[in-house]
């Protein structure tokens, strides 16, 4: 009875509680933008929600936003009028999604976006440079760029102590510092570093319960779906990050995945085969595109998505509050050069989880708006293929644009791949 | 005796194909599909089993595939094409390693193991680019019928290179050359240049390993194999059956579940 108790408790609250957060983050930027106050525009790839926290700045995610028309089935409303006004049905779909609620005043299915009064972004998608420059032009507002040197070669990351990494650290940390002025500059507020202390040790909190969560995915059952259930705990790990909301929701999903994997409660009933997903998931049908999977028992256990949308959270890195600008300067090179390798370089990251995790098979999604996460999947799925006989699946849609996104297609290419797999496990079987 | 059928439905045509316990084909039948996918799917089944001979409570399985698998509604199963070609396709050319399908809607490059089993396969991307539709294009466009496409193109003298890979736009480019008074045979001969570099593309992404076989309705093509042979510098297994592949992999997975419900110790495939 007890157990019962618990279990309606514990199972599926952090799915209840990140819905709920999620709308109140939105409700509050509609609170904003009606009256007119001020707000940074930041990317999932190095939001530096660490610092504009320390100023009270509302963050606004233009990608969340545009995912989210597309999640509410109004995306190509946006999509059409961006094209009208002179993009190509080639452009990044986040971005036209973004240039349309722009030009429709904030204008979006969950409420309204205030106005940026800075942008702030890294180099981890070259997409964000111009897409910065749009809103430049539209508002005259200060952009910030954060050049985060990336990883130079495969396998060729240098950590904390090694020269080179000094090297990329101070260059990364003087222009958070240039962030920091900018900053002081826009909100008239003078910078507080024992605030920036407090946002860090929140971010630090959230950071290793987000490493532990999908550890423990390696839970068989699994204790939650990579593509949708991650999906609604990277809206917190975005939008809440150094906050003590955020810090407090992860503490709790915590709990919830290791009561479940401590009493087997799977995400599926009928677990059947384990799967990885690599890209940005399909919006335009989310839903459906989940269910051609879970049709066939396939779940998904992890997802190279949780890594560089969360913008590299998966890492668990911690900052030393002793020296927090430094030591965010450290976090910033990490994190942002671990999301950019898992978009170049995933195939080494996919190796090593193919044993822990009990992985059955690769899904690799390219999606036909953003080249960014598309260009190297059929290398890196060459190049595993040829180290390790793993069944992969190549599926090509779009994230944004139900016009690119034919289902009847993608049911065959799933049908068949399933077909396969349970053609290989029954010959394991027999032999 | 016992019989298994399989029904594929495909976007233009419906073939059915009925085998004995020998994985004999005992009768096949090819209808249009048109509007109504459930009518052709029961058209199709309902002529190949009075050319079998045979009565409709004789037939112990029936496997549905293609696009209108699941409107097969007298179908005990369903199973993609993907699947029954590569099992249709190594059953009748057992050396076969790579397959490449070439219907109405799309083309498949499947590379299979020496059981059938799929191990990789690769699909044209939403648009019908170098598929049986892009040759229906063409045809509409010069006014010859479909099936003396074929034979037209092999009188080609200078073919001319059809740079579109969009079937919309391949109606316009062909005109274009007309109107530049190029000869018919020669224009067409480009469209199935065309669409052979385009399938050597799609064989290439899953490995191009020999035997290759050759399936779909595109196969009555003569022009067509002659261009992807070129194209590929090796000879294609090409059949009679080669048309009816899908159906026959359908009919021969539900003879597998046939026996395997018989002995379920058999090696066979069930797909859960």
């Amino acid at each position: 009875m007890e157990t019962t108790l618990r279990t309606d408790e514990l199972v599926g609250r952090g799915n209840r509680d990140g819905a709920r957060l999620f709308r109140e983050w939105f409700t509050s930027l509609t609170e904003t933008a009606e009256q007119g106050g001020q707000s940074a525009y930041v990317f999932v790839m190095g939001s530096l929600n660490e610092i504009l926290k320390t100023f009270d700045l509302p963050v606004v995610f233009p990608e969340i936003n545009s995912l989210q028309t597309a999640v509410r089935h109004v995306a190509h409303e946006y999509l059409e009028q961006a094209e009208d006004y002179g993009y190509s049905p080639d452009i990044c779909g986040y971005v036209k999604a973004d240039v349309a609620l722009q030009l429709r005043h904030g204008e979006h299915p969950m409420g309204r976006i205030p106005r940026p009064s800075l942008a702030v972004l890294t180099n981890a998608c070259n997409t964000y440079i111009k897409w910065a420059e749009i809103w430049q032009r539209m508002y005259d507002i200060p952009i910030v760029t954060i050049d985060v040197p990336g990883t130079r070669e495969a396998g060729g990351q240098t950590w904390p102590g090694d020269p080179d990494f000094e090297n990329d650290r101070r260059y990364v940390e003087v222009q958070l510092r240039e962030l920091i002025t900018t900053c002081e500059k826009v909100t008239e507020k003078k910078f507080d570093i024992d605030r920036l202390r407090e946002t860090l040790g929140h971010a630090n909190d959230m950071s290793a319960a987000w490493k532990q969560i999908i550890d423990l995915n390696r839970s068989r059952p699994s204790v939650f779906s990579a593509l949708t259930d991650g999906t609604i705990f990277l809206g917190v790990a975005n939008g809440f990050r150094g906050t003590p909301e955020g810090a407090e929701y992860f503490k709790q999903l915590v709990e919830e995945m290791q009561y479940k994997a401590e009493h087997h409660i799977g995400t599926m009933t009928e677990e059947e085969y384990r799967l990885v997903f690599v890209g940005v998931p399909c919006y335009p049908i989310f839903r459906r595109f989940n269910e051609l999977f879970t049709d066939w028992g396939g779940t998904f256990i992890n997802s190279t998505y949780l890594w560089f949308a969360s913008g590299g959270t998966n890492c668990g890195f911690q900052y030393d509050l002793d020296r927090p600008i430094e030591s965010l300067a450290e976090g910033v090179l990490i994190n942002v050069r671990d999301a950019m390798d898992s978009m170049f370089y995933q195939d080494r990251i996919l190796e090593e989880m193919i044993d822990d995790f009990h992985v059955d098979g690769i899904i690799y999604h390219p999606i036909k708006s953003c080249r960014t996460v598309s260009t190297g999947l059929a290398d890196c799925r060459r190049a595993l293929s040829e180290r390790r006989d793993i069944p992969s699946l190549f599926l090509e849609s779009d994230m944004m644009d139900r016009r690119v996104v034919s289902e009847a297609q993608m049911k065959n290419r799933i049908d068949a791949f399933f077909e396969g797999l349970a053609s290989r496990r029954q010959q394991t079987q027999i032999k | 005796m016992t019989y298994a059928a399989g029904v594929d439905v495909g976007s233009t045509q419906t073939k059915a194909v009925i085998i004995d316990e020998d994985r004999r084909i005992i009768s096949r039948s090819l209808i249009d599909t048109g509007a109504n996918v459930i009518r052709a799917a029961e058209h199709a089944y309902q002529q190949a089993l009075k050319d079998s001979g045979r009565q409709e409570d004789e037939i112990e399985y029936i496997i549905g595939t293609g696009y209108g698998r699941y409107r097969v509604t007298f179908g005990n199963a369903q199973v993609t094409e993907i699947s029954c070609h590569g099992r249709g396709a190594v059953h009748m050319f057992p050396g076969t390693s790579t397959v490449l399908d070439m219907g109405g809607q799309d083309t498949k490059a499947i590379r299979v193991n020496p059981e059938g089993e799929i191990v990789d396969f690769c699909m044209n991307d939403k648009c019908a680019a170098g598929t049986g539709r892009f040759l229906g294009a063409a045809a509409s466009a010069l006014d010859i019928p479909l099936d003396e496409l074929g034979s037209r193109a092999l009188q080609y003298q200078k073919p001319v290179r059809i740079s579109t890979t969009c079937t919309v736009f391949a109606e316009s480019e062909v005109l274009s050359w007309l109107g530049k008074g190029k000869k018919i045979e020669d224009i067409l001969w480009g469209v199935h240049q065309s669409i052979a570099t385009r399938s050597a593309g799609l064989l290439r992404r899953v490995g191009i390993e020999e035997q290759v076989t050759f399936t779909g309705g595109v196969t009555r093509n003569i022009a067509m194999i002659q261009a992807l042979e070129e194209r590929l510098g090796l000879k294609l297994n090409v059949s009679e059956e080669s048309h009816y592949m899908g159906a026959l992999g359908a009919a021969l997975f539900a003879l597998d579940r046939i026996l395997s419900s018989r002995n379920p110790r058999d090696t066979v495939e069930t797909f859960g």
